[in-house]
């Protein structure tokens, strides 16, 4: 049974988001790291690069496959998370710990798209 | 949607709580407790694969050695009971049918065990059988009728005579087998793998095939899945049928001439392969190793700097055991030389390698 966290927005392609003022803290949800296996590698866009909504932004790896990660909300990437660059393993240990990008938003409304936790606790069969 | 094929395991692979995937028309297991877990159990101590899904076609009469050696590429002439070849199955123009071992089995007369991929069952039979025309030989495809598992690991050895108490393991060399009995079931006992460590397969009926499994399993071996089985072949530099070969990947090109023996009278083929060795392949498989993290997949663009396509990757991994990023690819023959630089276009990004050796992992047979 995967965990779904309280407080977080969750988009159709299994990344979540975690707003803070306006920017966009963005990770992917247990169910989607339990599906993957062992992650053994993230790709993850520069700092500066312009990214869109429901675009591809960057990747996971595990073992046997590669999974598009899609942008939930447009925005600029304000920051990576180069901690994974060394331990991708993080994000199978605790995926809501384990951000992956911060995205200045450039249109809040957009944030309407997501599904709150009840909503995507459903979809999963969570 | 056609109803998958069940190996004589598959209720115990639901038992375990594999994560199971339609493969070569079989509903097999991908893994158990993780494909790095089990990956690392079979280089560092064992496992156990159900391979039952292999195929087995069984050839006898007058002519069964020169049928075999008719449509292999490999020696047949001469072998030995007890002795195992690797080789392939070609087509006129070089194109290759299948990959298999060819088991010399115990019998007076020479007769023979042709053990096939389980993607290409039915593919070979029909091709066995209309190249027998004029062959006074008897095929029979017994493929139902073997179960198959692959015990694989530095400690299979002991895992063999200590938990299923078969003494023949010992003295058996690499790519030979015995034909025994265990607990009074036929037993091929065969000291062969596809995971670049020592090991054994084991063929039996496919009550034996779960009692062996069931016996191997409650000591604690643990149940290895095709996931790892896929990672640790593509260490040990071993071709996966579909990928490094296929009718358009001929053994030239995938550099498994050794397998080949141009200087026996004739085989399917031949020919083909004799030209392709003078004028040199337009394409050959190689190895490459990328200098950073990303994995390079199957299917994904080589390219010069510049981005000239000069090939594709047939197989890649980020490899567990050698924790670096590796791929097997089909390049122009002009950029296969050794350290030459060559960059691969993952997602939005070209990563730079070079060509490296294939066989990645340095192999542990016991010889």
């Amino acid at each position: 049974m995967s965990i779904v966290k309280e407080g977080l927005m969750y988009s159709e392609s299994h990344e979540w988001v975690r707003m803070d003022g306006d920017v966009a803290i963005i990770g992917v949800s247990d169910f989607a790291q339990s599906e993957m296996g062992d992650i053994t590698y993230v790709d993850m866009p520069d700092e500066g690069d312009a990214i869109e909504q429901g675009e591809d932004f960057g990747a996971l790896e595990s073992v046997k496959a590669s999974s598009e990660l899609y942008a939930p909300v447009s925005g600029t990437v304000i920051a990576c998370n180069t901690e994974l660059e060394d331990a991708p393993e993080l994000i199978n240990k605790d995926p809501y710990a384990a951000w992956i990008i911060k995205v200045q938003v450039s249109d809040k409304a957009q944030l309407a798209a997501l599904m709150s936790a009840a909503a995507y606790a459903q979809k999963v069969g969570a | 949607m056609e109803t998958l094929k069940l190996t004589p395991l598959h209720e115990a692979h639901l038992a375990l709580g594999a994560k199971m995937s339609p493969f070569a028309g079989f509903d097999m297991p991908i893994s158990y407790s993780g494909i790095v877990d089990e990956h690392n159990a079979v280089r560092n101590a064992a496992g156990v694969f159900d391979v039952s899904h292999m195929g087995e076609v069984e050839i006898s009469g007058p002519a069964a050695e020169a049928f075999v050696n008719h449509i292999f590429t490999n020696e047949v002439r001469g072998m030995q009971p007890g002795a195992i070849l690797y080789g392939m199955m070609l087509y006129p123009d070089g194109g290759v049918v299948d990959d298999l071992l060819v088991y010399r089995l115990f019998s007076e007369a020479p007769a023979f065990l042709l053990v096939i991929n389980a993607s290409n069952i039915e593919k070979d039979y029909d091709w066995m059988r209309a190249q027998a025309e004029g062959y006074d030989v008897s095929l029979r495809n017994r493929s139902e009728q073997w179960g198959q598992i692959a015990l694989q690991g530095p400690d299979s050895e002991k895992i063999l005579a200590e938990v299923l108490g078969i003494k023949e393991g010992e003295p058996l060399r690499f790519y030979t087998f015995v034909q025994t009995t265990w607990r009074g079931d036929p037993l091929i006992l065969s000291r062969t793998g596809y995971t670049g460590e020592d090991g054994f397969e084991l063929y039996s009926t496919p009550a034996s095939t779960r009692l062996l499994w069931k016996t191997l399993i409650d000591a604690g071996v643990k149940p290895c899945g095709l996931g790892c089985r896929d990672t640790l072949r593509f260490e040990a530099g071993m071709p996966l049928y579909g990928h490094e070969l296929s009718e358009e990947i001929s053994p030239v090109t995938a550099g498994l001439s050794m397998f080949c023996k141009l200087d026996k009278d004739e085989f399917i083929g031949k020919e083909a392969l004799v030209a392709q060795k003078e004028n040199g392949p337009a394409r050959r498989l190689v190895g490459i190793a990328l200098e950073e993290n990303a994995v390079p997949r199957a299917g994904y663009p080589v390219e010069l700097e510049d981005g000239t396509p000069v090939g594709v990757v047939t197989t890649g991994y980020h490899s567990l055991t050698l924790d670096k990023s590796l791929c097997f690819a089909l390049v122009d023959s002009a950029y296969a030389a050794l350290d030459t630089p060559l960059w691969i276009h993952i997602r939005r990004h070209s990563f730079r390698g070079s060509v490296v050796r294939k066989n990645f992992y340095k192999t542990n047979y016991k010889k």
